[in-house]
């Protein structure tokens, strides 16, 4: 039995998160940020969409910050896009923002001035790119350099280079996989990148780390 | 440089069924939107974009009931635009599966809407559409009610504008092109591209394979948006791909 909790505090759009886990064998997939579901969950999924302070605010009021440091070394936990970030100490985005401080480390802003070749880049980075694999089981049955799903406009740099589970390229290298132990965590969309995103969510479902 | 450029085929969709105006007024049933968005998404789509042309205040269940069916088939990012106007249907779409919502009048008619949707769900999601027609020597003016109704707003202006107010994406239809299959507007496409921080996507006159490199090296955009030659079947989209490709363009080919 694979009991999921996608954890809900009001960013996002989590109906394609848990679609995307049931297409690949969930059983139950709970959106929530009830306590008592999130304890009976074996995995949880931290999505986040959006600007990382109202995304930072949402988490501390629904509790999610709690559920997140409790079930640490538990229980399997994916992050997402600023479900990643959030696990951070601090992002640059609106001012400066603190993070979970899960890690230590920084999320920067690409910046609106990236250029790579004398040619612009534009910011958000939008759409697929590459991500070249640090070896982990949520990796297995993905081609090194599988194309994902990205909408982000900062990036993680974890103090500890050793965190880094998967690297891609815009302008400049960021870390777009990273985790440790019971945690692994993406900067792209699984759910949106088609089939490496669903063989990535379905690894999710089958990892006993 | 290895983000890939996208190809987005985009369903124009009228009372639950995807149709196709040519120049905004024929139309052409190609059948029922789920079955060709899963197709879409098998064949290598980088997105999916639908867009409501019914709009009608009726229309609006049949719609979300739509993208609710396509969000649990299709795991690519879907796009839904058409009739939205307040904050409500944009939360209604994002709770039915939608990744981003498209904004058009809306944005004309009220003009802190952009802002206030960005405030609320973010840029990633807001995509500002702009259908442009132009009116004199590098000059494009926005029209709205499908090329209809003049605005006297320069289309280069309110694109640097929307995109400063929060949104993270330009959908660009040229008017004049659209439905006629010569090819994009190049000159306004660069003009726009070239202008905002934002991605853009070309829109209106895809007729062959060539527009579709054309809009990307020479329109500076980077993604493009085509309706009836894909569904039609006149081009599939894995096609499209290794010809890009072959032209020395970053595209995803693994299959999805």
């Amino acid at each position: 039995m694979t009991r999921v909790a996608v954890l809900d505090y009001g960013m996002g759009n989590l109906h394609s998160v848990a679609k995307a886990l049931e297409h690949v064998g969930a059983q139950t997939v709970w959106v929530t940020h009830d306590p008592a579901l999130i304890a009976r969950a074996d995995r949880l999924v931290l999505p986040g969409q959006g600007a990382m302070r109202d995304c930072m605010a949402a988490m501390h009021s629904e509790g999610i910050d709690e559920a997140v440091h409790q079930a640490l070394n538990t229980k399997p936990l994916l992050g997402i896009c600023v479900g990643m970030q959030a696990l951070l100490s601090h992002s640059e985005e609106n001012g400066g923002v603190a993070g979970l401080d899960v890690y230590p480390g920084e999320v920067r802003f690409f910046g609106y001035d990236l250029q790579e070749n004398g040619s612009r880049l534009k910011v958000p980075h939008m759409g697929w790119n590459e991500v070249w694999q640090q070896s982990h089981p949520l990796w297995q049955g993905i081609p090194n350099g599988s194309r994902f799903y990205f909408v982000h406009s900062y990036y993680c740099v974890p103090d500890t280079p050793e965190l880094s589970l998967g690297s891609s390229h815009y302008a400049v290298d960021f870390c777009s996989a990273l985790g440790r132990d019971q945690i692994f965590a993406v900067q792209f969309h699984p759910e949106k990148s088609a089939r490496a995103g669903l063989k990535l969510l379905s690894n999710f479902l089958n990892w006993h780390p | 440089m290895t983000l890939a450029k996208r190809i987005i085929p985009c369903l124009d969709v009228d009372r639950g069924r995807v149709v196709k105006g040519v120049r905004f007024l024929d139309i052409k049933d190609a059948g029922d939107p789920v079955e060709i968005a899963r197709r879409c998404d098998a064949e290598g789509a980088d997105e999916i974009t639908f867009l409501d042309i019914t709009a009608s205040h009726e229309g609006r269940e049949t719609t979300l009931d739509t993208v609710r069916r396509m969000a649990s088939e299709v795991f690519v990012p879907l796009t839904v635009g058409g009739g939205i106007r307040r904050i409500e249907d944009i939360r209604a779409l994002l709770n039915a599966g939608a990744d981003k919502v498209s904004i058009n009048s809306a944005a004309i008619s009220q003009p802190d809407f952009v802002k206030a949707a960005a405030d609320h769900f973010g840029a990633q999601c807001l995509v500002i559409a702009i259908d442009a027609k132009q009116v004199g020597p590098s000059r494009w003016e926005i029209f709205t009610h499908g090329g209809r109704k003049a605005t006297g707003i320069d289309a280069v202006e309110w694109a640097v504008r929307m995109t400063e107010d929060g949104a993270g994406e330009v959908l660009l239809t040229s008017m004049d092109a659209d439905g006629t299959q010569a090819g994009y507007d190049l000159a306004l496409t660069r003009a726009v591209a070239d202008a905002v921080h934002v991605p853009v996507i070309a829109s209106g006159g895809v007729g062959n394979l060539q527009h579709l490199a054309d809009g990307l090296l020479q329109g500076h955009a980077d993604a493009v948006l085509a309706a009836s030659i894909f569904h039609f079947g006149q081009y599939s989209i894995q096609q499209a791909k290794h010809f890009l490709h072959d032209q020395g363009l970053v595209m995803r080919l693994e299959e999805s």
